[in-house]
């Protein structure tokens, strides 16, 4: 077994110091080592998105990275969505949608949603699915999802609660169209 | 009583609270199995055998032992035996000797991903590499990987000591049971149709799919007792299986259950939790174990593959009258495949005087089978409902109009016999033909849409709750149903609206095996409709209470005190009616704290029908079928969370189109699963679904108290069946496997692309 | 007298018949009433003295939950079926 490295990062705003295996992968250092069992185990592949966290603005799935690979790096959990004393636009719509039925997808449903915003913050529906694509729900069905981001979405652009602009846009196949022909996908 | 509570608009129930879970769910703080943590953690995994089927001749265990970090091995051999015959064990009906060898092998494997050693590291990453240094000596067999195969004559046996009814107690078989039910004259029936179809199904065992994986932490203490903290639908259910293969007292186990990342049938049973408290046994440690997507996909249950021949006709104006079932389906390395309800649903919404279903069900070289959000239902669905959209279209009926003509009511016999009561299936397809989805137009190259309708029986089973009424006159609500989908909140609304009280004020709790009375699994539907019920009925029970005390405060008598709209009043004299926080600070003086209490063995279970719509496109070079919209109807009885019914009536309609379209397991020859890893095991992502529309029906359940009706699990049933019909529409071929994938349909359209040139070129000549 | 419908693979027992009269009080004396018209019907249906856990019953349309306890009414109409779960 290798010796334990120190790693310095940014999670959640602070300023973090941790020791871990070369062999562990960033979700079990957030799991096991800080304690921060919001973002969750799926696949360990990459394939379901439960375990996405933010690391210098990019979405990702932190199983596939390592956890000395944080080094110097920003991250954002699930942890670090909501004030102290109020929630994320994207925690409360889905909440007020009941996005949620078991809740195991729901923190890289989260980052993903939040990844997506910070990009775009007007996404039409078929963009919103396409930044989703990653994340895997066996619950939902994806409906309630869809709504709830869509209407973060517009809640914070007009600082409003009304729903989202779904149905609207290029849809989901479009948008992957363009992708594969090489055009820019916002 | 039940009257009023109907007769009255509902305060809550029918609102969209947001749940008193949700908060912490949306930030990362509510406790999943895996999330937990002890000191003294130690982490087990599981050895797995890489053979479909093999006598295990040896296992050496003595140099995964010595590994540093290594603190115990164990094997079958540290279970007792136990009876090889049918038990009831909790409410189902299991054979114990055949679930304590699925949790670790006695002798022989029967699966790729059978286990069959066990150990406990200070550290996941040594516990993996310790599980290579256990060396098992296996003595290959051939594997059996299809029902045709395991029921030919001399076919390789699984079980030697398997025996079957038809076949009689000296014959080894791979048929576990037979089931048979008939009706009528089935040569007279099918004289008198006028339009006969049959076909022969294959549908591909496919899993349940739920986000987390499987979980288990067990702490055994020195005294003989244990704790196990799980994701689990039923905390009754592992302690009773976990105590049975532990050969433990049922009572020297709590089972804590964890929130769960979902299950739809496949958590409840157990794997790793009597392996935990075996380890921790051994180690004096609490041990965690969790496995990986792999292992859930190769040595969980799955549900069944099947064959399925189905023959139906009808006379020429659309009535049916004989349907011909012979339906086999994989149970797996042991016998229990949902068979028996496959046969007793695939012609359940339809009254058809005469009727033959045979059902057998097969044990093959495939991880046991567990339950699928109403299993066995899909797979016959697939066969009956095509079959039945053939007739409507030779009889040039709209496919809902013919389910109509033909539709089960009230006094219908099921097929099994009994009439059914009040149902709604009815009111299913007349809400998908009266839905925006049906009346609107579908136009373009290769677009079709399809009809089709599903039946689950629901469940009743055992429920307890406990309702405490506080000093600031809120409640807490006490209850052992886990929560998989936001139960918990339809149950604190009901207790609130029976109390008056606003749904905020009362806090639902979901707790352990100790703390409540026995309950059943969180499944068969059975939730909102038993629990719900024992709720009412304790909230009813603290009422009662309350009734008491006012009448002791006012001097008047109990019988004499009414309660409306949240407030205690009595006739006459001026008395200023008293809410439920006024009086809950009279409690002390008035004889001390009050807790409602109510069980149930809930009878009376409505069952459940769902109708689905859906239009397709169907890419003619790829054979991508894309979901271009669709609608679900399901007769619900009473909606108590209609955001989370209707999350309930989405999501299993997802999980049928990718039942329909993509999931399959895939074996080699060998009988390894090659496809154990979300990537090819292809389950529908956000970019594979539209919005689905739903029409929440409620037709009453006759005798509960709010009219509830299991909501959970019809709506998987008809969605494959559904996008069988419209790919039918769109491009004209009748598709009889599942999955629908592109491979399948471009070989059918090819198929039928190559007969028709050649018929084409033949009338040319 | 209670009517019990014979499931389709018990009929071998009762000569072919798809419904028979039996009496009883519950479900427990009613398979014993079976078991004197039909020998051999008790050991399909009962073990260790309650019914089978692969069997359930229903009465006029009812699934019981009494085992052999299950009362049965003077014309009730009596099925006996698999017994299911869910998931």
């Amino acid at each position: 077994m290798a010796k334990k490295v120190v790693v310095e990062a940014t999670i959640n705003g602070e300023q973090t110091e941790f020791l871990c295996e070369p062999r562990q992968s960033l979700l079990e250092a957030l799991r096991d080592i800080l304690e921060l069992t919001g973002s969750k185990e799926g696949c360990l592949t990459g394939d379901c998105g439960a375990c996405t966290v933010i690391v210098d603005g990019r979405p990702l799935c932190s199983c596939l990275m390592l956890g000395v690979e944080a080094q110097g790096k920003t991250i954002e959990t699930v942890e670090g969505l909501a004030q102290p004393d109020s929630l994320h636009v994207l925690q409360q719509k889905f909440l007020e949608h009941a996005s949620l039925q078991c809740g195991i997808c729901t923190p890289g449903f989260l980052m993903s949603a939040k990844a997506l915003l910070d990009h775009n913050p007007k996404p039409t529906e078929g963009e919103i699915r396409y930044a989703l694509a990653g994340n895997l729900c066996r619950c939902t069905g994806y409906d309630k999802i869809v709504r709830a981001v869509a209407d973060a979405a517009q809640t914070r652009a007009s600082g409003t609660g009304r729903g989202g602009r779904l149905g609207s846009g290029p849809s989901a196949s479009e948008q992957t169209e363009r992708f594969l022909q090489g055009q820019e996908v916002k | 009583m039940a009257a009023s509570a109907k007769a009255q608009g509902y305060r809550v129930i029918g609102t969209r609270p947001v749940r008193h879970d949700g908060v912490d769910k949306v930030t990362g703080r509510a406790k999943y199995g895996a999330d937990y943590s002890f000191p003294g953690l130690l982490y087990g995994k599981v050895l797995r055998s890489p053979y479909a089927h093999a006598n295990i001749k040896s296992i050496k265990v003595d140099k995964a032992a010595a590994l540093p970090g290594v603190k115990a091995v164990i094997t079958a051999d540290d279970l007792p035996a136990l009876a090889d015959k049918m038990e009831q064990a909790g409410e189902q009906a299991l054979n114990l000797a055949q679930l304590s060898a699925n949790i670790l092998a006695r002798g022989k494997v029967l699966y790729d991903g059978h286990a069959v050693a066990a150990l406990a590291a200070t550290s996941p990453h040594i516990a993996e590499e310790a599980l290579r240094l256990i060396e098992v000596d296996y003595e290959v067999l051939p594997p059996v990987m299809s029902v045709e195969v395991a029921m030919k004559p001399g076919a390789p046996i699984l079980l030697p000591g398997l025996r079957n009814k038809d076949e009689g107690p000296d014959k080894q078989t791979n048929v576990a049971t037979h089931l048979q039910f008939k009706r009528g004259d089935l040569n007279e029936g099918f004289k008198s149709a006028d339009y006969v179809v049959e076909r022969e199904f294959k549908t591909a065992m496919v899993h349940q799919g739920y986000i987390e994986p499987h979980n288990a932490v067990g702490i055994y203490n020195p005294d003989g007792h244990a704790t196990i903290y799980c994701s689990t639908q039923g905390s009754f259910v592992v302690r009773s299986l976990s105590a049975a293969v532990l050969g433990m007292p049922e009572g020297n186990i709590k089972v804590v259950p964890a929130e769960i990342g979902g299950g739809f049938g496949g958590k409840t049973t157990i794997y790793l939790e009597p392996l935990s408290v075996m380890l921790s046994k051994k180690t004096g440690h609490p041990v965690k174990m969790t496995m990986t997507r792999a292992e859930v996909l190769r040595a969980t249950g799955p549900t069944s593959g099947s064959t399925i021949r189905c023959k139906m006709g009808c006379t020429k104006d659309g009535r049916l009258v004989a349907a011909q079932i012979w339906m086999a389906y994989e149970a797996g390395a042991f016998p229990g495949s949902p068979v028996g309800a496959g046969a007793m649903t695939i012609v359940a919404p339809y009254n058809i005087p005469h009727l033959l279903v045979d059902a057998y069900d097969v044990v093959v070289n495939r991880p046991k089978t567990a339950a699928y959000r109403a299993p066995g239902a899909s797979n016959a669905a697939m066969a009956s409902e095509t079959v039945i959209d053939e007739l409507a279209d030779r009889c040039g009926l709209d496919p809902c109009d013919f389910r109509i003509m033909n539709g089960a009511k009230e006094g219908t016999p099921q097929t099994a016999g009994p009439p059914y009561r009040r149902i709604g299936f009815i009111e299913t397809l007349e809400a998908i033909k009266s839905s925006p989805h049906y009346k609107s137009k579908l136009e373009g190259r290769n677009r079709g849409r399809g009809v089709a309708s599903g039946f689950w029986f629901n469940v009743g089973l055992q429920s307890s709750a406990i309702v405490n009424i506080h000093t600031d006159g809120t409640a807490s609500l006490v209850i052992g149903s886990v929560d998989i989908g936001g139960t918990r909140a339809a149950q604190a609304m009901i207790a609130a609206e029976v109390l008056g009280l606003d749904v905020n004020n009362v806090r639902p709790l979901v707790t352990d095996t100790d703390s409540i009375g026995h309950t059943d699994v969180t499944g068969g539907s059975r939730t909102a409709f038993a629990t719900g019920w024992a709720v009412y009925e304790a909230a009813q029970d603290a009422v009662r209470q309350l009734k008491e005390r006012a009448a002791r405060l006012w001097e008047k008598k109990p019988e004499e005190v009414g309660f409306d709209n949240g407030q205690f009043v009595v006739q006459g004299d001026g008395v200023k009616p008293m809410t439920v926080k006024e009086l809950a600070g009279r409690l002390a003086r008035t004889g001390g704290p009050i807790s409602g209490r109510a069980t149930v063995n809930a009878r009376g279970v409505g069952p459940a029908f769902a109708t689905t719509v859906v239009d397709v496109e169907v890419d003619p070079d790829t054979c991508k079928v894309e979901i271009l919209r669709a609608t679900v109807a399901q007769d619900v009885g009473k909606a108590i969370h209609p955001g989370y019914v209707e999350g309930q009536m989405q999501g299993g309609t997802a999980q049928g189109i990718g039942w329909a379209l993509n999931e399959e397991y895939f074996y080699d020859d060998k009988g390894i699963l090659r496809n154990s890893g979300l990537l090819d095991y292809r389950m529908p992502t956000c970019l594979d679904l539209p919005l689905i529309e739903t029409c929440i029906v409620e037709v009453p359940t006759p005798g509960h108290p709010l009219g509830i009706r299991g909501v959970g699990e019809v709506s998987i049933v008809p969605p494959p069946a559904a996008v069988a019909n419209a790919i039918a529409h769109a491009v004209g071929v009748r598709m009889t496997e599942l999955p629908m994938s592109p491979p399948r349909l471009l070989k059918a359209l090819l198929g039928k692309r190559g007969s028709a040139e050649t018929q084409a070129a033949a009338a040319g000549r | 007298m209670a009517t019990v419908v014979i499931p389709a693979q018990l009929r071998k027992l009762t000569g072919g018949k798809d419904r028979v009269s039996a009496s009883g009080r519950n479900i427990g004396r009613l398979i014993e009433d079976l078991e004197r018209q039909f020998p051999g019907f008790k050991e399909q249906l009962l073990q260790d003295g309650d019914l089978k856990p692969s069997i359930a019953v229903s009465i006029d349309g009812e699934m019981g939950t009494g085992g052999i306890l299950e009362p049965v009414g003077e014309d009730s109409e009596v099925f006996f079926l698999p017994a299911l779960g869910g998931g």
